[in-house]
């Protein structure tokens, strides 16, 4: 499976993204923020890093990349997109997932080896997980802080929409300890925390991360996976 | 801006132009220049006069101040780095070396590997958050100019008292300052130091490391080469930040009233991680591409120095025509410009049928690129200004032939009584408990306490290949994903024992920065240096600062390192007190795979705890007389160099051969402190029982030492690896349990050391 990993100006662990793919026998293809093609590719990951310098709001000048043009309609029908970190935010800002992420309730940077719950199994990304299971991945984020609309958090919880909240001391102060959240399609999926820095214990805390790109490398036909 | 505006304001020049033109200068040659504001000394001046043959312009001027200042060119330490200069010349690892942008050392596999680490400690102080981001901008630029991909950052931060107000207000800053620029330019920061101490308290020290990979055929020169090259100016638009500073901030004491002119404002430059990190993908494109003849970053002194170090060491010439440098404020005159200290920019050189390809990657990258000149072989650097010539100087007077000044160095009068003041002396904890009291109060003293409250705010894991970081004794990095080839960083430094014996303490930093790295299975393999010291107008700093730049010599020369560059920061002090000599060494290791790396956790119950290296009862500058009495006085460790090496080597075999797995180098706070740092980041206790004295196994600072842990089934190989090698080696007990388990002393539950090392930082800065 051809695994898309889009490169923003300030986008950084593109690259990391990239080696998950590949160490999950997926077929990283990289692609341009400027083109207005995504290659034929099967799905697509938004990368973390600073995407052009989180000038304006985290996210919010990237979802006008011309890419996007291409991203979010094929999103809409079915493409699976994994937003990590800063992807997550360019997600939330293009309106493929809903509520927002804002500034950490210490108002510090913060990276560590953190606890999540697997919450839900039935999006395209997280099918590898069992609910409930217990992981851990790297959280590095100065805006991770989920927040939404209390209507909205009901709608997620009651949906199955939250996909993992994070365990033990709150990092963030994010709301219901959301870390992440999936469209009601269950296609396309936001992460704050970084799967892609734990895939093997070498240089990360676990390789409890892979399953994120297992699920898009094991695939074998497209919109297979509904909510 | 204060200073570069006093250059501009002046009265216009006679072409009409508003400015001060070479044609100007000759025909006022009587004329007053405000060369003592712009931080040059009368006899400076008159060489400057003497090298044209007439007076400078403004421009000239400016770029004089700058390039003359003790930040740029050394005058003070010169005679004193030959001698690590020195050192060079035994090492055939070496691919660059002192006197470039920064060293490059060969690590194998066709990949070499460049370092350096310099200060930034007057701005930070200044205002904390831009001075320590830009310093971690610099130093990054320092590392791509010689044609790497920088890969990692690493920061040692000194401080005034944790619990004094200014310290609050800079440690934040700081740490923002570092984990704002550094994170967004997608660099892992993987160790460094903090430390607190009353000298430091309106100088704290902010020095940044960056390390830097690229094949050997990619090194790049800083040099302009090629007469009819352009010369490129790229990424950020010149702006009036950091005019001078340079000449001010480095070249001068704060608070300074008794000078009769207005105090010098510094000038602190404003930092943009996302430009940086465009520049780095942009620069990186450019060498793939071929193009580059010759590169040079924008530092301190800005076009100042990029084009006076590029003419000097090419060709010989260059002309430049200051009205084509974009700018951000379109008042600056050409004084001002070449002053500058705006950030995130580069100046390449570019044979003219590649100017157009540079241009189509730069804007690739959304990087505004302006040609400002060519290089000629006229041996001139020729500057116009609205087509008249403002600047008309040999380059190599600007850039390599500065003043140098022997200076008075005199071991001051107070030494003896310092040394004489022995730490033995002090009062010792009586009984078992006195002892546990001892260690949690090391334990939760701000320099031993857990750093988590600063690493946390800093990326570890971006780009993938952090293998260890802070609390491991080095930071450790993959290289090459198929061998498994990877680098090892430390950086160490301690003041107090510098402060009483500036050799011994420069080789005891040397020592330790070497012990950190060996303890993660790698081989020390080159030397940094960043020399921050006090005023060299003062004979006692003066000589603190040779007999730390001699140990440092004679320690690299002795362990067969060579010291590929550095940086001297002087100057460092608040009236008239000077810190504690401060050098920072940081050593680069190789792990042939880093696969084989070490931490310092315990993690295999019923390991063997050794400690490798001979205890003594030495407790001069130790935390133990810091912490417990404020005191510090007497002598420092002795130094074994040959013991250093035989240590090193043995931690060195013992990782690659799997024999141990957890090692952990004794420095500050000594056996206790380490005992405890193991077991807390293994996550599983000890027991052990000493040999002797219980007060001076666990708190002595002997260098030469480390303790590990072997591995169940390989006691007898490293048994014999250790009688081969000559390392002494004690049986302290085994890993274990949940508590730190001192036989006769005490046995402290993980969870109270945990909560006692982790607690002290946030409470001070949260």
């Amino acid at each position: 499976m051809r695994v898309g990993i889009v490169t923003f100006p300030g986008s950084l662990d593109d690259n990391d993204a990239a080696r998950a793919v590949a160490r999950a026998g997926g077929e990283p293809v990289r692609l341009w923020h400027a083109d207005r093609d995504l290659r034929g590719v099967d799905a697509v990951i938004l990368p973390g890093g600073f995407s052009y310098g989180d000038y304006l709001r985290c996210g919010a000048i990237a979802r006008f990349a011309p890419i996007m043009s291409e991203l979010v309609p094929a999103a809409r029908v079915g493409l699976p997109v994994l937003g990590i970190c800063n992807g997550f935010q360019i997600l939330c800002e293009a309106h493929l997932l809903p509520g927002a992420l804002t500034r950490n309730a210490g108002l510090h940077f913060i990276n560590r080896d953190q606890r999540l719950r697997i919450e839900s199994t039935g999006t395209a990304w997280t099918y590898h997980y069992t609910p409930g299971q217990e992981i851990v991945v790297p959280l590095k984020s100065g805006e991770g802080r989920y927040v939404a609309s209390a209507a909205m958090l009901t709608d997620l919880t009651d949906g199955g929409r939250v996909i993992a909240r994070y365990l033990g001391r709150d990092p963030n102060g994010s709301a219901a300890g959301i870390a992440g959240v999936s469209n009601a399609a269950g296609n396309v999926v936001g992460l704050m925390p970084h799967p892609e820095h734990a895939i093997d214990t070498l240089t990360g805390p676990s390789a409890d991360g892979l399953g994120f790109f297992a699920a898009a490398v094991s695939r074998t036909t497209a919109g297979q996976v509904s909510a | 801006m204060a200073e570069g505006g006093t250059v501009s304001s002046r009265a216009p020049g006679a072409a009409g132009t508003g400015q001060d033109t070479v044609e100007d200068a000759a025909c006022t040659p009587e004329r007053a220049q405000p060369y003592a504001e712009l931080g040059l000394g009368t006899a400076e001046y008159e060489r400057i006069v003497a090298i044209l043959g007439r007076r400078p312009t403004d421009a000239e001027l400016a770029i004089y101040s700058v390039m003359w200042s003790e930040h740029c060119s050394y005058k003070s330490s010169k005679v004193h780095l030959r001698r690590l200069a020195a050192t060079m010349a035994r090492s055939d690892a070496l691919l660059a070396g002192m006197g470039q942008n920064a060293g490059v050392v060969d690590v194998g596999h066709g990949y070499a590997v460049t370092f350096k680490i310099e200060s930034h400690n007057h701005p930070s102080y200044v205002e904390p958050h831009q001075g320590a981001a830009t310093g971690v901008g610099g130093i990054v630029r320092d590392i791509l100019a010689m044609g790497a991909r920088p890969v990692a950052v690493m920061d040692s931060l000194r401080f005034g008292p944790a619990d004094a107000p200014d310290t609050r207000r800079v440690v934040p800053g700081v740490v923002g300052g570092i984990s704002f620029y550094g994170n967004c330019l997608g660099l892992p920061n993987i160790g460094g130091e903090l430390a607190f101490d009353r000298c430091y308290a309106g100088n704290p020290l902010v020095n940044a490391l960056c390390v830097g990979v690229m094949r050997h055929q990619d090194l790049k020169s800083a040099a302009a080469s090629g007469p009819g090259n352009k010369v490129i100016l790229f990424g950020a638009h010149t702006g009036p930040d950091g005019i001078g500073g340079a000449s001010v901030l480095a070249s001068a004491t704060f608070g300074d009233a008794s000078a009769g002119s207005a105090a010098k404002r510094p000038s602190v430059q404003v930092g943009d991680p996302f430009m940086e990190k465009l520049l780095v993908e942009c620069c990186l494109e450019l060498f793939g591409a071929g193009i580059i003849t010759g590169i040079q970053d924008l530092g301190a002194a800005g076009v100042s120095c990029a084009t006076a170090e590029l003419a000097a060491a090419g060709t010989g010439g260059m002309r430049v025509e200051l009205d084509a440098v974009p700018l951000r404020d379109p008042s600056l005159g050409p004084a001002e410009i070449l002053m500058s200290e705006s950030q995130e920019r580069m100046m390449a050189v570019t044979e003219p049928g590649s100017v157009a390809e540079f241009m189509r990657i730069c804007a690739g990258w959304d990087v505004p690129a302006t040609v400002i000149g060519e290089v000629t072989g006229t041996g001139r650097l020729v500057m116009t200004w609205h087509g008249d010539v403002v600047v008309d100087i040999p380059p190599s007077t600007a850039a390599d032939e500065g003043p140098v000044y022997d200076r008075p160095a005199q071991r001051p009068a107070s030494q003896d009584a310092l040394a004489a003041d022995d730490a033995a002396a002090l009062p010792r904890p009586g009984g078992a408990a006195g002892l546990r009291d001892t260690l949690l109060a090391l334990l939760g003293s701000p320099d031993l306490a857990a750093k988590t409250w600063v690493t946390q705010q800093y990326d570890r894991y971006v780009r993938g290949n952090t293998v260890l970081a802070v609390p491991d004794d080095a930071g450790v990095l993959r290289i090459d994903e198929d061998s498994g080839l990877g680098v090892a960083l430390a950086t160490d430094g301690n003041a107090r024992y510098t402060r009483l014996d500036p050799y011994a303490g420069a080789q005891l930093a040397l020592a330790e920065a070497c012990r950190n790295v060996a303890a993660t299975g790698a081989r020390p393999l080159a030397v940094t240096n960043c020399l921050n010291f006090g005023s060299p107008e003062e004979p006692a700093v003066m000589w603190q600062f040779a007999e730390a730049v001699r140990g440092l010599a004679d320690g690299c020369a002795a362990l067969g390192l060579p010291v590929t560059g550095g940086n001297v920061s002087f100057y460092n002090q608040t009236d008239n007190a000077a810190i504690h000599p401060t050098p920072v060494v940081g050593v680069l290791g190789v792990h042939d795979d880093v696969r084989d790396r070490v931490t310092i956790g315990f993690v295999s119950p019923g390991a063997r705890v050794v400690l490798l290296g001979e205890t003594r009862p030495e407790f001069g500058g130790s935390a133990w007389a810091h912490v417990m009495h404020g005191h510090l006085g007497g002598s420092p460790p002795r130094v074994n160099l040959i013991s250093e090496r035989q240590l090193d080597h043995t931690l060195m075999v013992a990782a690659a051969g799997a024999m141990v797995d957890a090692a952990h180098d004794l420095s500050d706070g000594g056996l206790a402190v380490a005992l405890a740092e193991s077991c807390l980041r293994g996550g599983l206790g000890c027991q052990v029982r000493l040999p002797g004295d219980p007060f001076v196994w666990l708190f002595g600072e002997s260098a030469a030492r480390a303790v590990v842990a072997v591995r169940p089934g390989r006691e007898s190989a490293f048994t014999q690896l250790c009688a081969d090698h000559g390392v002494p080696a004690t049986v302290l007990g085994t890993v274990g349990g949940d508590k730190l388990d001192v036989e006769g002393c005490f046995a402290i539950p993980l969870t109270e050391l945990a909560a006692v090392h982790e607690h002290t930082l946030p409470a001070l800065f949260d």
